[in-house]
């Protein structure tokens, strides 16, 4: 199964809660704390935290694409 | 368990809803909820939505092919007004019930009102719509209460031109919340801006055309918007056995009854990572609470007590406000970095021996994060305060 991480950058609001979930795939801007992908492909053993990440986003900001 | 109803469909129940989907849960889920639009944001209604730079369409929390693959017996628009435990059954407003096996109750709250009518509330997209086509350059509006969401529809109706007047019974708004030195700092923006904010005043009575103090005084207003708190959406839930208290209570696991949890602003559990029972009104907690009820609902026997750090931020003005952890009831605020005066700092909160909590305006984020991680491992007054020189040295 394959997964692509999209990110709803406007959205953001900075919380940081992807970073804790899926430290692999996340990161924040060190200006203003928005979100970055680092990994938008990640591999499958990442996927529980990614998905995990975007359940918990709290601006509904990440959008994940499984096939 | 072959029939799960999530009652609430806003973030806790929609959290719940996907997580079950996501588990492997392959029975029915009905999720019921009073409102007629799909799961949406309400963070986004006293900021974007207000303002109007976001059409509110941007507020629905999936997009429908998302909400629709996940296979739910949606029911919108339909209030649950009461719980039948003994024959497991939600009592649905249009005369219909609805048998479960496992129970979610998400049904979040409702704002707190004043004395009076047509003054404005802001909980739902229709409120949120309602206020932002009232406010046009000029317009007077008086906020009542200086809470986090006063403060925020304050601040995004300075930014469209409106009169703005902010009312306060407490000597410094948020004291209570986040301490009278990190209060102070917040509400001199609102000074700043332009905002006539009064303290100490108590409103008697609310409506379309103003607001009567308790001193006899009159303020007139073209609106009036009331933020003074809510109430927990618990009185479906009366005589049905179910304790409530201040919201629904739950224990460490979340659950209020056998396979009954609850979720979300309406829940008041018991936080073991803290030692106490809670109830957090906050957008995170809405989601991480799901989350934990639908997985405990669906495994009985590998429960996990529900243990977060709370998380909340606020936008005002341009400063974000961020705080993690439990800052209500501290007992003492230290500024470790930056400094109030530049409105960029952070601030940490003790409880008893411990960290209780960080609330960070214009930090870097690995900062805020290394702190939230010692509040998370319950770290001791005195070793989160000897980190700080580390930390700032750094």
């Amino acid at each position: 199964m394959s997964m692509r991480v999209e990110l709803d950058e406007p959205k953001c609001v900075a919380s940081g809660q992807c970073v804790m979930a899926a430290p692999e795939v996340f990161d924040q801007r060190e200006e203003d704390g928005v979100a970055i992908v680092l990994d938008d492909g990640p591999a499958p053993e990442l996927h529980d935290g990614v998905r995990e990440a975007a359940a918990i986003c709290p601006a509904a900001a990440i959008h994940l694409v499984e096939r | 368990m072959k029939r799960i109803v999530v009652v609430g469909a806003s973030a806790a129940g929609l959290a719940a809803a996907e997580t079950l989907r996501r588990e492997g849960y392959e029975g029915a889920v009905t999720l019921v909820g009073d409102e007629p639009q799909a799961p949406y944001d309400r963070p986004p209604l006293s900021k974007q939505v207000l303002s109007g730079t976001w059409p509110t369409e941007r507020v629905f929390l999936r997009p429908r092919p998302a909400l629709d693959s996940l296979g739910l017996d949606l029911r919108l628009g339909t209030a649950a007004t009461g719980l039948d435990l003994g024959s497991r059954e939600v009592l649905l407003a249009d005369g219909g019930r609805t048998g479960y096996e496992g129970l979610i109750v998400a049904t979040g709250v409702r704002p707190r009102r004043l004395p009076g009518e047509g003054a404005h509330v802001l909980r739902t997209l229709d409120d949120a719509v309602a206020l932002r086509d009232r406010l046009l350059p000029g317009r007077r509006l008086v906020v009542v209460g200086a809470g986090f969401l006063g403060a925020e529809a304050a601040a995004v109706a300075r930014s469209l031109g409106a009169e703005v007047t902010l009312l306060e019974p407490a000597p410094v708004p948020l004291a209570h919340a986040v301490g009278e030195k990190v209060g102070r700092v917040l509400s001199e923006a609102h000074r700043d801006h332009g905002v006539d904010l009064r303290t100490g005043v108590t409103v008697v009575r609310a409506d379309g055309n103003g607001v009567r103090l308790a001193d006899g005084e009159v303020i007139e207003a073209d609106d009036v918007l009331v933020a003074v708190g809510s109430v927990p959406n618990t009185d479906w839930l009366t005589g049905s056995g179910l304790t409530v208290d201040d919201g629904l209570l739950c224990d460490e696991f979340s659950a209020a009854a056998p396979d009954v949890y609850g979720a979300g602003d309406v829940a008041r559990w018991h936080n073991p990572l803290f030692g106490v029972p809670m109830r957090v009104e906050h957008r995170t907690n809405a989601a991480e609470q799901g989350m934990a009820a639908a997985r405990n609902l669906l495994k009985p026997l590998a429960r996990k007590p529900f243990a977060p750090v709370p998380y909340f931020w606020s936008d005002q003005y341009g400063m974000k406000v961020q705080a993690h952890g439990c800052l209500r009831g501290h007992d003492d605020v230290a500024v470790v970095e930056g400094d109030l005066a530049g409105r960029r700092f952070l601030a940490a909160y003790r409880t008893g021996d411990h960290l209780a909590g960080v609330l960070a305006v214009g930090m870097p984020p690995k900062t805020v994060r290394a702190w939230r991680q010692a509040v998370a491992t319950r770290t001791t007054w005195s070793d989160a305060l000897g980190s700080t020189a580390s930390v700032s040295r750094a």
